[in-house]
């Protein structure tokens, strides 16, 4: 196959970035798209350019390291699919293909298709665990959890971390991100102790780093563990009646 | 000056040495405790549980990853599940039988006292994780589900779908979250540690590079815990993510820490094959496949036809065939071996001829197609999405690949290096699976070490410092490791060759994988010694490394890394020279009975190889550390 790529070049997080554009001949199908660009890299390389900084780990589409916006599509056409495991026979031969970094003012470049995700990890440090001392925990069958809600505290928890439904939304929201976050632990009779205050901490500190959600719903098309909308929903609700609860938990509070 | 090795094992009967030991180390009493600041490298679950519990005992902790989050370390890709002796399944396991099976399983290479203190701490596991909301599967009732393994005939294993890892390290990075909220802990993420720093014999801190900046720095500590993972990487080729390396357990082995094992490294039997040359890593299929998958080749050499044309006669489920008892469930250096051989012998199948067939037809039939869609669909999902053929219809390809190295620094029981203050856990570490390590142990090893270990044993070690403060970093211990780490750094980005890091990575892994892979053979070995140091030279005078030490410069990390690989090559192939036996991962063909079985020499070879850095000119020597065992009886391995 032959490829010509229009990828995004950015020297450091200040810099001013362009598109630059490059020739790649001889792409196999059977290559991941990330194992293309390492051919490219290889040939920059060799011609003594500096090759493109993109990030990944795991390559198996679950460390959430890597994320392209391939054609204005987060992780790229293919459903359910982080970049790592896009391969190659998705496109055609002859394709001209865009590759930005996510793009988000949450998410500042760090360099070329690099960036840094860290506002997600202060929204986990605001409330996303439940507390249980090392050493305290009782028997785990101590408490049965129903099936239902085991599975669907593990569809929620399933999120990768990416970042994809940030960099898909118009209004780069993290909604879902948080709400898999919040209602992984929120489900689950373990996590009843702190699910009030977890809701209001981790959605109100979601906000002072993202946009607001206007229910696009792109979110949920880009995610690559196709994390449901309907957790959002759910965190919705628990943020509305977190706000009456902690009100009621403030005022019961003994003060002196 | 030759190092002794004194594993530090408790006296009195095993039951009783993790209990007695607990009870005879020394306690830091809680103020006390904010007074020691403690350094742990790396994030995964042995990182992550470590920081988090030394965090709630009140240490000061600082956390090093060089990912962007603590979440994204490697062992998020595990799939399969984490052995507990809990017996939930009433069908007669224990704590003895966990422990025997994982010595045996390690073809009786592993501390017999570390392994019971590992399955005794197997249920407390599970108990903490479950109580920090992970999502194990559950029974209908509300109680928690099992499922068997390779290697074992009871159901231990405790799962998230295919997804066990990631959901135990969320567990383990929620409590680290907790605790960075707390103010407990301090995270410095995308910095990866280049140097150990060791002053007046014992640990003192480390020396970063912050990856996004390019700056060096150095930090202080009382004890520094190492849970950085293992080098299966050196392969070029394998499981690992593309990160994953060993330099820091390396760079502490340079300074002193004795290397353990370091040929002990384990091939996982299903993993899909590789497709091109251009291949940048393998990706596993969970070993839980073995459960329903009927693993075969066409009995006929060179067969071409199709697996649905291939009649039930003419199939071999060799397996099956030569192991009876165990079946698609033997042990993974068993069942990788036997691939290998069957590859070997030009049986192979898919278009490179480079795999097995793994087969659901029969479980389909007997089960449905939604019982399997539940219990595996998103592995099928991931190998469709890999290889573009529908698992449902046609078999599974799958072939051996690097996967865990069971070899690792050295450590006494107290998980403490050869260098005082240098603790080492998970798979950073060679304690406890030996020259093999089973299915869904590797979970269980990181967090038993970071949740249960490391927080009593550290206090015994820093008891003796209190009331003195960590070492200045305007020390000059720390000024010298900080100029090697700037001099290393500008060597690689001024030697401006013609060939890329990866070119070499790859020639390296080639090397290795042929010489020091699934078989090995002394002239292979003696192959790979000659011709690893001459590639090495080349590296070092002709890799061209472009762009600059003061921004994101993934080539210049990959620099270190590789150039750590060759050194820690050279080990692995002089280690596997000296073991003439065969033993788990490590399977020398001059030592096999007549039916191609493994053959140890436990006469001469029971015994621990750890090897001390003597310097970048002379070679490393071998230290001993004899095994004995007195609750296990020593038996040729058989799964038949």
């Amino acid at each position: 196959m032959h490829i010509t790529l229009k990828v995004w070049r950015q020297t450091g997080p200040d810099a001013t970035g362009r598109f630059e554009t490059y020739e790649a001949p001889d792409i196999s199908p059977e290559m991941s798209f990330l194992e293309m660009l390492d051919l490219v890299n290889e040939r920059l390389i060799e011609a003594g350019r500096e090759p493109i900084e993109f990030d990944s780990d795991c390559r198996e589409g679950i460390c959430g390291t890597c994320g392209l916006m391939i054609n204005g599509q987060a992780h790229g056409p293919q459903r359910a699919t982080a970049t790592c495991q896009l391969h190659m026979r998705e496109f055609s031969d002859g394709e001209h293909i865009t590759v930005e970094p996510w793009r988000a003012a949450a998410f500042p470049i760090v360099k070329d298709l690099v960036v840094n995700r860290a506002a997600l990890d202060r929204i986990v440090e605001a409330g996303g665990f439940i507390t249980a001392r090392v050493g305290s925990a009782p028997d785990a069958n101590l408490i049965p959890v129903p099936k239902e809600s085991a599975d669907a505290a593990m569809d929620a928890a399933a999120c990768i971390g990416c970042g994809a439904c940030v960099a898909a939304c118009p209004n780069s929201a993290a909604q879902l991100f948080t709400a898999a976050k919040v209602q992984h632990l929120n489900l689950l009779p373990q996590g009843q102790a702190q699910r009030w205050s977890r809701t209001q901490e981790m959605v109100e500190t979601m906000e002072l780093f993202f946009g607001s959600c206007t229910n696009y719903g792109e979110c949920h098309e880009a995610c690559p563990k196709e994390i449901s909308l309907d957790f959002i929903a759910m965190m919705n609700r628990d943020y509305v009646k977190a706000m009456l609860t902690n009100r009621q938990r403030d005022g019961q509070k003994k003060v002196g | 000056m030759t190092l002794t090795l004194d594993a530090k094992i408790p006296s009195g009967p095993l039951t009783d040495k993790w209990n007695n030991h607990r009870f005879e180390l020394k306690l830091v009493n809680p103020n006390n405790k904010r007074k020691f600041k403690i350094i742990v490298v790396g994030s995964g679950l042995a990182g992550a549980s470590a920081a988090a519990s030394l965090a709630e005992l009140g240490y000061e902790v600082e956390v090093f990853t060089f990912h962007d989050s603590p979440r994204r370390a490697h062992s998020i890709a595990a799939q399969g599940g984490i052995n507990a002796a809990k017996n939930y399944q009433n069908d007669g396991d224990s704590v003895f039988r966990l422990f025997y099976d994982t010595v045996k399983g390690g073809d009786f290479r592993s501390r017999e006292a570390n392994v019971y203190r590992l399955a005794e701490l197997s249920g407390d596991i599970i108990d903490q994780a479950t109580a920090q909301g992970v999502p194990f599967a559950r029974e209908y009732g509300g109680l928690l589900a099992n499922r068997s393994f390779g290697g074992a005939q009871v159901s231990r294993t405790f799962y998230a779908r295919g997804q066990t890892g990631q959901q135990l390290l969320l567990g383990a990075y929620q409590s680290l979250a907790n605790q960075i909220r707390e103010g407990s802990v301090t995270l410095y993420n995308k910095m990866e540690m280049l140097e150990l720093v060791v002053e007046d014999g014992r640990t003192v801190g480390i020396i970063c590079r912050d990856l996004i900046s390019g700056e060096i720095s150095a930090h202080a500590a009382h004890a520094v815990v190492l849970a950085t993972g293992g080098y299966g990487n050196v392969y070029y080729l394998s499981t690992n993510a593309m990160n994953s390396n060993a330099t820091a357990i390396w760079r502490a082995h340079r300074k002193g820490a004795a290397f353990a094992n370091p040929c002990y490294t384990q091939i996982h039997p299903t993993c899909i094959p590789a497709s091109d040359e251009f291949q940048s890593k393998l990706t596993l299929m969970s070993e839980s496949l073995r459960n329903d998958g009927r693993i075969w080749v066409p009995k006929a050499y060179d067969d071409n036809r199709p697996p649905g044309e291939i009649p039930e006669a003419e199939r071999d489920y060799y397996l099956e065939r030569k192991y009876p008892a165990f079946g698609n469930l033997v042990p993974r250096d068993v069942a990788s071996r036997n691939a290998k051989l069957v590859v070997d012998e030009g049986r192979g199948v898919g278009p490179l001829k480079n795999g097995v067939y793994l087969d659901f037809a029969d479980a389909i039939t007997r089960d449905g197609r939604d019982t399997i869609e539940a219990k595996y669909g998103n592995l099928f999902d991931m190998y469709q999405r890999i290889t573009a053929e529908d698992p449902y219809d046609l078999p599974m390809r799958i072939y051996p690949a690097t996967h865990y190295t069971m070899g690792g620094l050295w450590v006494d029981y107290d998980l403490m290096s050869t260098i005082p203050g240098l603790f080492v856990l998970g798979e950073a570490n060679f304690s406890d699976h030996g020259a093999n390590r089973l299915g869904a142990s590797a979970l269980m090893q990181g967090l038993a070490d970071g949740y249960f270990v490391i927080p009593y044993t550290i206090g015994g070690y820093l008891s003796t410092f209190l009331g003195q403060p960590p070492l200045p970093t305007e020390h000059e211990a720390f000024e010298n490791a900080r100029r090697a780490v700037e001099e290393r750094t500008r060597t690689f980005l001024s030697t401006k060759g013609t060939r890329s890091v990866d070119y070499y990575h790859k020639e390296l892994g080639k090397l290795v994988w042929d010489n020091i892979g699934m078989a090995r053979n002394r002239t292979g070995l003696e192959k790979a010694i000659a011709e690893i140091p001459a590639l090495r030279e080349e590296f070092h005078s002709n890799v061209r490394v472009l762009g600059s030490g003061d921004s994101l410069n993934s080539s210049l990390e990959k620099a270190g890394r590789v150039a750590d690989f060759f050194e820690l090559a050279e080990l692995m192939a002089r280690d596997a020279l000296h073991r003439e036996e065969s033993c788990g991962g490590h399977f020398r063909e001059e030592h096999q009975t007549a039916e191609g079985e493994a053959r140890r020499d436990d006469e001469n070879f029971s015994y621990v190889a750890a090897w001390e850095w003597k310097g970048p000119d002379t070679p490393q020597e071998l230290v001993k550390e004899p095994l004995t065992f007195e609750h296990v009886e020593l038996t040729q391995r058989s799964y038949k």
